[in-house]
């Protein structure tokens, strides 16, 4: 007999397919069908979803899943409940792992404990470079047959252009993506934020937008060259944006992401030198955090990704020197990235919505991020409206290190449901 | 005149009254300096924790000199002597330091925030004696106080701040003590190292000496640090020497009664010729001498004591 759901009365919103309606939504044996037999819905499960928001389940290109080995930080089974908690079904993890996942066999590892531990899909990135050294090219064929869906070195970027340019051409016979984590690595040398007049006051060690800038100009001129797909992630200053806009006019295979923190927050952040508003790329001006919000707007940054990473508070209570890069974003992502796009900058909840489900999945060609009958049923009921507290009960990571930690955000993940099982609802995991 | 902090983290979120009561004390404690037993019982009993982990001789020096002026008794620590070395964070030294039940811990470190940090999680008083490239208050304080002696007021002079301004804690604590006194602020050296956005801290920027120095009232010298920078910033000490090295002939410049001032350890015939560090314009170690009373005014305001009292014990 099949398993059928009924998700009741909900506001579906499928930007892929132009929906937006208040309807019911069908589920059979895990994937959404037009409709159900009378027998099929008499025997559903119903859920009621009056009042929220049905969506597709959210794709998330980016995150640190620290497994194997940084599991004090995050697992990918807690990274996962982290997922489920801000609305995500589909993730993709970076390979800054110990070991860095450079070869097949680690990339098996991460695939056996994603099916072993994970509540949502999750898809590996392998590296552009053995040991993420930026010396010599990782073996990306059988990384591709692994199963990577990307090639990233991120958390570090590939200096040698030499060496780019033959990464993205190699790529390119595997129709793989390059992500890149732009940063000249001579020009930001011991740098802790943006180089600017907070740094200056407080003494910290500056991070020039330019050497954002002078990357993303460069992997955009190799896309050019070879044709590749280059995706620049992270992107926090206004430059970048602008050379991203250049580019795409030209229409170079180039596509980039803003992350909720660089669309909300500034280097002001860090007056009082907090550990928690410390990442890379460093939070910059007002003047970038507004060129971010207008690339998202028209176009030229594609997506929304979070950069979750996750560190211990042992990690971060420290001096801020010393204090790791990173923050988590998961379960902040939905109420932050509404908070800015929607009610600060005026887009529609749709538009915001496509930012966090097809988008990304189209690219890095996953079929996920929709509602359309035959897909998996990877579902968000999320209620827009809804208020929560950022606390040790909300945060289903390991680790704590969210500069949002005491808040009160707007924007609420109600229930995630992956394959037609919920494992998300009423702020727990559901086993 | 009153004094209600605990911590002494920098010089920004002090008010100019505040900096005033500070020099008020110092001259109190400067006029003890002068007799012939130099040395008053006010922190009898307390212990001060001077935990030291960056080197440093001259700082290192006052604080302990003032503290036993003030007849504290004083424990020095440095990082290459602790469990630094083994990888014991600065949260856990500190924790560990108050379990021993001091009173006071003096902090030097070379991370900018280090001793903000430190004042949040432990309850005595901390004084910032340099974090990093950000703050080193006493410093400042000492400078002023220097200065007031010479200037009579500091409102509407014009101090010039000379050498390497962006790794500096020293510019940027007088940079903030001397506009909040009142005083016409010009940073100047290259612009490798005086980047212009110091002007968002109400100075002047200027990259020509001469500009920096025609009728300025004081100079204040920088060390350039070989320890801070990267070599990048610019070609040699030979060419900085050339360029803002300040010798007799460049010191015509100022005004005829300024005054040359450097926080030490000077390096001789780089940023400032030998003759001139020795000249009668030096005031280098006016500025040294100087340190204890105001450091002595630091402790004994931090650890509550009051000013009333001091006068009537200092009479």
């Amino acid at each position: 007999m099949s398993t059928t759901r009924i998700i009741k009365n909900g506001r579906i919103i499928d930007p892929k397919n132009l929906r937006d309606e208040v309807a019911d939504l069908f589920i059979k044996d895990g994937i959404l069908v037009e409709s159900l037999s009378d027998q099929e819905a008499k025997d559903a499960l119903i859920t009621d979803a009056s009042g929220l928001v049905v969506c597709p389940g959210l794709v998330d290109v980016h995150v640190h899943l620290r497994e194997p080995g940084q599991t004090h930080k995050e697992t990918i089974e807690t990274g996962s409940w982290a997922a489920a908690a801000g609305g995500f079904t589909t993730i993709v993890c970076m390979p800054n792992t110990n070991p860095p996942a450079d070869t097949a066999g680690t990339i098996q590892h991460i695939l056996d404990a994603a099916n072993r531990s994970a509540v949502v899909h999750v898809y590996p990135t392998g590296c552009i470079t053995q040991g993420r050294l930026g010396e010599k090219l990782a073996p990306i064929g059988s990384l591709k047959r692994a199963g990577v869906v990307a090639i990233t070195d991120d958390g570090d970027c590939v200096q040698n252009n030499e060496i780019m340019r033959r990464a993205l051409e190699y790529c390119h016979m595997f129709d793989l993506p390059i992500m890149d984590h732009c940063q000249d690595a001579a020009m930001t040398q011991d740098a802790v934020m943006n180089e600017g007049e907070w740094s200056i006051r407080l003494g910290l060690k500056g991070w020039p937008a330019a050497a954002e800038d002078i990357i993303v100009a460069r992997n955009a001129q190799l896309s050019e060259m070879t044709g590749t797909h280059v995706h620049m992630q992270h992107i926090s200053s206004a430059g970048a944006v602008d050379i991203m806009r250049r580019a795409k006019s030209r229409n170079v295979n180039v596509t980039a992401e803003a992350t909720p923190h660089h669309l909300a927050l500034t280097d002001e952040r860090i007056k009082d030198y907090d550990t928690n508003s410390k990442m890379n790329p460093p939070l910059r001006t007002e003047k970038d955090r507004q060129a971010l919000i207008e690339g998202i707007k028209d176009g030229t940054l594609d997506i929304v990704a979070t950069d979750h990473a996750p560190h211990t508070n042992y990690e971060k209570d420290r001096e801020f020197d010393y204090a790791p890069f990173g923050i988590l974003g998961s379960e902040t992502c939905f109420a932050v990235t509404q908070q800015v796009l929607c009610k600060e900058a005026g887009m529609s909840l749709n538009d915001v919505i496509a930012l966090l489900t097809y988008k990304p999945a189209e690219l890095i060609k996953l079929s996920a991020g929709t509602l359309t009958p035959g897909a998996v049923a990877d579902i968000a009921i999320l209620d827009p409206e809804g208020t929560w507290k950022v606390n040790e009960e909300t945060i289903l990571s390991k680790s704590q290190n969210t500069p949002w930690w005491g808040d009160v955000l707007t924007g609420k993940t109600i229930q995630t449901i992956v394959a037609g099982k919920t494992v998300f609802e009423n702020g727990t995991i559901v086993a | 005149m009153e004094w209600t902090r605990k911590d002494l983290i920098g010089i920004e979120p002090l008010s100019r009254t505040e900096l005033e009561t500070i020099f008020h004390v110092s001259s109190a404690f400067k006029r003890i300096l002068d007799r012939t037993v130099k040395k008053v019982p006010v922190l009898r009993g307390k212990t001060i924790v001077n935990l030291f982990l960056e080197p440093s001789t001259r700082t290192r020096l006052a604080f302990e000199m003032a503290a036993t002026r003030l007849s504290a008794d004083v424990v020095s620590m440095n990082a290459d002597a602790s469990s630094f070395v083994k990888g014991e964070t600065l949260k856990d030294t500190a924790k560990n330091i108050c379990a021993l039940n001091a009173d006071m811990i003096i902090l030097r470190h070379s991370a900018a925030g280090a001793a903000k940090y430190l004042s949040e999680i432990i309850d005595i008083p901390v004084i910032n004696a340099g974090d990093g490239s950000h703050e080193h208050p006493t410093q400042a304080l000492l400078d002023g106080f220097t200065l007031l002696q010479h200037l009579d007021t500091i409102e509407s002079k014009k101090i010039t701040i000379l050498g390497d301004i962006l790794f500096s804690r020293v510019a940027r604590s007088n940079i903030f003590s001397l506009t909040k006194l009142g005083a016409e602020v010009t940073v100047a050296g290259p612009a490798t190292l005086v980047p212009r956005s110091f002007e968002s801290m109400g100075v002047k920027v200027v990259h020509d000496l001469k500009t920096a120095l025609v009728d300025a009232d004081a100079v204040m010298l920088l060390r350039i640090q070989h320890e801070r920078q990267s070599s990048t910033h610019f070609p040699s000490l030979g060419e900085y020497t050339s360029v803002f090295g300040l010798d007799k002939r460049r010191a015509e410049w100022l005004k005829p009664e300024a005054i040359i001032m450097h926080p030490g350890p000077i390096n001789r015939g780089v940023e400032i010729d030998s003759d001139l560090a020795d000249s009668d314009r030096s005031v280098i170690l006016e500025q040294v001498a100087n340190g204890i009373a105001t450091r002595m005014a630091v402790l004994y305001l931090c650890s509550g004591g009051s000013i009333t009292g001091l006068e009537n014990s200092t009479k």
